[in-house]
């Protein structure tokens, strides 16, 4: 008989009791989600609605085939669901890098002088109400390119939470901190690293957060109107076009996964970089 | 009873105008709604190099005005403060505060709190002696096990340490503390004080205090400003406490001056001038 190292009871000897014991937080999610996915395979099957039922899009070739080879490229549009993400992707990170950029700076900027806030913040609480879509027509007779105007189109729509936020993050440093800067008569750079970035911090990252989800929302809404794009807004729109039901089912699912995955990559990061305070 | 008496000839310089920090006709009026309103009305005082001062006074009656004219986060409406000859206008390092809220960055360490004034103040001292000074003034107020640690990981007496070795590590020509010690419990406070006193008696800068206890008063300064109350406060009695130094908590109360003195400062905050309740 060979020797075992002995093991803490209840935990690695009974894996079935530890699922028991934390039953309570996986188990509703697994009941809501799986519901919800019944009710749908019910209702599908029953022909009460004209969406095709969730077992569909593995019996589905065409879906399947999207499902089990995400890295096909057949050239053209004609590719992987990997590669349509990516292509959606990288426009994301060009005009959401761009955003967080100039909105931090711009930010900082309104939130240290009352002055140019008083003169801009009707111009911003305007322009932020503005819809991504509407923007497209805008972007489009802006750059006359696709993909010049699908990067403006997220940066107009990201920009704004991140630049309010930050702008309130710089107006809600304590006075003491100021204060401490002023007996200590700190060189404005010094501030600026060692007072302000970090004070302003969480209030920053809470508009990235936001964002990044708003720009995912708008780069889908700007590659649906823009024919011809690489990017999972077009497959969807392309489906439609050519009545794929089962493939704008499994872009939507994609999507709203890619979001979710998005959002959570950057309360990671959040917590990462300013703990705790 | 002599405490009331001024030093004539020996002792203490007399207020002149030589004097190391003097309030020169302060006045401090605020603009209001309903019309201006007067704070403080006519502060003259001295305050000599290296004296202990405590002020004591009800809430309300311009205390924290009065010291932060001598911080310079707030400038006299009339008269002046002057500091070696020169009128105080703006905050500077010379006069060093430590802040009623500790006032520490919390997203740096101990020992990053302190090490930033220094750094601040004296971007040219070589980073060995910026170090060292850091090391030393932590290790005084008995920190040097719990340097590296967050600021949100310190109890509040240990944040008051923090904020007291950042305030001296800059040498400050006068050090301004606004009840540094009101939040403590009675153990860490009477520590805190011993502590504060010892490194007075090793830096010999002047001490500006504000306090709400006339015990802590009569134990630190070496002498205590009682103000009347606001609106339109003014110095009441300014009373010299002369115990020997260093002192001993124990010694002093056992001085039957101590308990005159005590009276006298009870007397005068809660008969000659309670605070009015019905305001």
């Amino acid at each position: 008989m060979v020797p075992t190292s002995p093991r803490r009871p209840g935990v690695a000897s009974n894996p079935l009791g530890w699922l028991t014991r934390s039953s309570g937080t996986w188990l509703p999610p697994l009941l809501g989600t799986g519901g919800f996915l019944l009710l749908w395979q019910i209702l599908s099957s029953a022909g009460v609605i004209a969406l095709p039922a969730p077992s569909s899009l593995f019996t589905e070739e065409r879906t399947r085939t999207l499902i089990l080879y995400p890295f096909y490229d057949r050239g053209g549009l004609d590719k992987g669901l990997f590669w349509q993400t990516m292509a959606s992707l990288s426009r994301v990170a060009q005009g959401y890098t761009l955003a967080a950029l100039v909105g931090i700076a711009v930010g900082i900027t309104i939130g240290l002088k009352p002055t140019i806030n008083r003169a801009f913040d009707p111009l911003f609480q305007f322009l932020r109400m503005v819809a991504p879509l509407a923007w497209v027509p805008i972007a489009l007779v802006l750059f006359q390119k696709n993909q010049p105007a699908a990067i403006f189109v997220i940066f107009i729509t990201a920009i704004w939470p991140i630049l309010i936020n930050t702008a309130e993050g710089v107006r809600q440093i304590p006075q003491d901190y100021r204060n401490v800067a002023l007996v200590l008569q700190m060189s404005s750079r010094r501030f600026f690293t060692k007072v302000l970035i970090p004070s302003a911090l969480p209030y920053i990252f809470t508009g990235l957060r936001i964002s990044i989800g708003l720009a995912w929302l708008a780069i889908i809404a700007a590659e649906i109107v823009m024919p011809g794009t690489l990017g999972i807004g077009f497959f969807i729109w392309d489906a439609y076009q050519q009545n794929y039901v089962g493939e704008i089912v499994l872009g939507v699912i994609w999507i709203g996964a890619i979001g979710l995955v998005l959002d959570r990559l950057m309360a990671w990061l959040q917590t990462r970089i300013s703990p705790g305070q | 009873m002599s405490t009331l008496l001024q030093p004539t000839l020996a002792g203490l310089p007399s207020p002149s105008t030589e004097a190391f920090l003097r309030f020169e006709n302060v006045s401090k009026v605020y603009p209001t709604p309903t019309g201006p309103y007067t704070v403080l009305d006519g502060i003259d005082m001295a305050v000599n190099q290296g004296e202990f001062m405590c002020v004591i006074g009800h809430s309300g009656c311009g205390k924290s005005t009065l010291l932060n004219m001598v911080s310079g986060f707030s400038t006299p409406s009339s008269g002046q403060v002057v500091l070696h000859g020169n009128a105080i206008t703006k905050p500077g390092p010379d006069r060093m505060v430590v802040f009623q809220g500790y006032a520490l960055l919390p997203w740096f360490s101990a020992y990053d709190n302190v090490y930033l004034a220094i750094d601040s103040v004296k971007p040219d001292l070589p980073a060995v002696e910026k170090k060292e000074i850091t090391r030393e003034h932590l290790a005084m107020v008995g920190l040097t096990e719990a340097a590296d640690k967050k600021i949100n990981q310190l109890s509040g007496g240990m944040k008051q340490r923090v904020a007291i070795a950042r305030a001296l590590a800059i040498r400050p020509e006068v050090l301004i503390l606004d009840e540094p010690f009101g939040a403590l419990d009675a153990i860490t406070k009477e520590e805190l004080q011993e502590e504060l006193l010892t490194i007075w008696n090793t830096q010999k800068c002047t001490v500006l205090m504000i306090t709400h206890d006339i015990d802590e008063a009569l134990f630190l300064a070496d002498r205590l400003v009682m103000m009347t109350n606001g609106p339109a406060a003014k110095i009441g009695e300014i009373m010299e406490i002369n115990f020997p130094r260093p002192r001993n908590r124990e010694e002093i109360m056992e001085d039957p001056i101590y308990y005159d003195m005590r009276n006298q400062a009870l007397d005068f905050l809660y008969s000659r001038f309670a605070h009015d309740d019905t305001e």
